[in-house]
């Protein structure tokens, strides 16, 4: 063990925060870089989805319907999968952890202020996403996607995406901010699996009794996949119902987070 | 500073004042409400009652102007489980204006061996020394370190008392907690005793002890220590606590060499060999026992 505590002023008080942009830069890296670290929220994010696509655009598992090609069909709803894992499970569980470890309470200690870490985490967050949809993306070019979109499709497919985000964000923030970070797990686990089969993902909405279909079209995952699938092989311009509808779990969600989140 | 949780009043009117450039020790048994005065000054809550000012600025307002000026370590956790320790201390260091270079100051505390060992992996006392790498790293005007050498060995702990001199040497100011009392004795400028919630004792670590002289030995256990005080100065107190060990002291003054050899004067005569005989004041932990009882806390 070194010890060079010999010299003088070696301690002398030089305090001061960093730059703002400084700060939300560094700690989105250290989430980024530990969020591809882990396995476990990898296998969630990315290769779950892509197994997805690459198992049900090749094989004829279930029929969706509506005139499209399988790949057609699968790329938004595995997109939409995507985010929902990415902003919701896996931002859930990792937060639920932060939390129980005390990483929450000893960053309020810093410079970095709860508006930045936020910022941090959504930068991540965003990040993330950018780089599955791309990756699916080619992915699925490969495996004949051809979407039949209009040029607004440019713009409307990252609003879907970021009122996705911020919906599924909330939501996230309030299973971690109020559970023990086991019940974070499973649940967040739980509703992902839950959201697979019943979210517009894979299997179509529209083989679904009328009623069940609109409450199903209402929750953020069937507004989110229902909305992209609308835009990228319907052609659609704007899915107005789609994106009021994630606008306002949006809404809810992130109110609920500010009203009962807990840092310790 | 009053701190209440539901029925539970943790801090029950404490009053202490802490002066710039020094080391002031926070001491107190088990749910003393010690952590909770500390963190109160950190900005995590809020007090229900009292005035707290520290750089003078109420870190209940002015959280986000103090915080970059001060340093904290918690008494546990807080620390990514798998950020490897450099790269945690790096993170930090981008947080802050003039950081210390984090492998400078991870080899300091002796972790540059560690430096991509993810946190979960080190040792508890490795663990505790990152997290005092961690309150450093922004070179802060004011450190709280809550139990910082707990879990650590004794090298480890003199690498960190070393640190607690060169901060304060450096003008930083140093507020912690500990159960060491050695360890208080050592660093302290100033010692706050609390018990429950409120101050039961404060001064420098000498005006805590006092002069007074005490020695102490080892004998046989059930020697007659009325006779044993006949043979001594008239001001002087002997006692056996616990059985076999003997306590003299002179509570008014020092013990003098006539005293030390009345001692062994009577011993001889009982053909008793005393052991382990000391004279020494009294040390801060008799101070403490002797404030804060010696039942055990929950």
């Amino acid at each position: 063990m070194t010890v060079q505590t010999a010299a003088r002023g070696l301690f002398a008080p030089a305090p001061g925060a960093a730059p703002m942009r400084q700060m939300i830069t560094a700690q989105a890296g250290l989430e980024t870089r530990t969020l591809l670290r882990n396995g476990e929220q990898l296998t969630l994010t990315l290769i779950i989805p892509l197994l997805l696509l690459a198992a049900f655009s090749l094989e004829p598992l279930v029929s969706f319907g509506g005139g499209y090609t399988r790949i057609d069909f699968l790329t938004p709803g595995v997109i939409a999968l995507a985010v929902m894992s990415t902003a919701f499970t896996s931002q859930a569980i990792a937060t639920g952890f932060e939390r129980r470890y005390g990483v929450l309470k000893r960053l309020g200690a810093e410079p970095l202020s709860r508006t930045g870490l936020i910022a941090a985490k959504t930068v991540t967050v965003i990040g993330v996403e950018l780089g599955q949809t791309v990756i699916i993306m080619l992915v699925a070019l490969a495996l004949g996607w051809s979407p039949n979109a209009v040029p607004a499709a440019v713009v409307v497919v990252p609003l879907l995406v970021l009122l996705g985000t911020a919906a599924f964000s909330g939501f996230a923030l309030l299973l971690a901010g109020t559970l023990r970070a086991e019940a974070t797990l499973a649940a967040a686990n739980l509703i992902y699996v839950v959201m697979l089969g019943v979210g517009g993902v894979v299997f179509p909405l529209t083989k679904f009794p009328p009623g069940v279909r609109s409450l199903l079209e209402l929750l953020p995952t069937g507004a989110l996949s229902t909305g992209l699938r609308d835009v990228l092989a319907n052609g659609a311009a704007f899915p107005a119902k789609n994106i009021v509808t994630l606008a306002v779990w949006a809404v809810v969600g992130i109110a609920l987070a500010a009203r009962f989140f807990r840092w310790e | 500073m009053v701190k209440r949780y539901g029925a539970l009043t943790a801090v029950d009117g404490l009053t202490l004042t802490a002066q710039r450039g020094e080391v002031t020790a926070i001491l107190g048994p088990n749910g003393a409400g010690k952590t909770t005065t500390i963190e109160i000054c950190e900005g995590y809550r809020a007090a229900d009652a009292g005035t707290v000012r520290v750089l003078g600025l109420d870190p209940a307002r002015n959280l986000q102007k103090l915080l970059p000026r001060i340093g904290v370590m918690l008494q546990s956790g807080g620390i990514p489980p798998a950020v490897p320790a450099g790269e945690y201390l790096r993170l930090l260091s981008r947080f802050h204006r003039n950081p210390h270079d984090p492998a400078w100051l991870l080899d300091t505390v002796g972790l540059s061996e560690s430096k991509r060992t993810p946190y979960k992996r080190l040792s508890g006392g490795q663990q505790q020394r990152l997290s005092l790498a961690a309150a450093l790293i922004g070179r802060p005007e004011l450190v709280f370190l809550d139990e910082p050498t707990a879990g650590m060995d004794p090298q480890a702990r003199h690498v960190t008392w070393d640190l607690i001199r060169a901060l304060k040497a450096d003008g930083v100011s140093v507020i912690l907690t500990t159960h060491f009392m050695d360890e208080a004795e050592l660093l302290s400028d100033y010692v706050v005793i609390i018990d429950a919630g409120r101050v039961v004792a404060d001064g420098s670590p000498a005006t805590l002890t006092g002069s007074a002289g005490q020695l102490r030995f080892r004998a046989e256990p059930g020697l007659d220590t009325d006779s044993l005080l006949s043979a001594l100065p008239a001001d002087s107190a002997a006692k056996e606590s616990p059985a076999g060990h003997y306590l003299i002291e002179v509570p008014s003054g020092t013990i003098e060499p006539a005293l030390l050899a009345a001692v062994t004067a009577w011993c001889a005569e009982r053909a008793v060999l005393p052991s382990s005989l000391r004279i020494e004041s009294r040390t801060l932990e008799d101070v403490f026992l002797e404030l804060t009882g010696r039942e055990l806390r929950s």
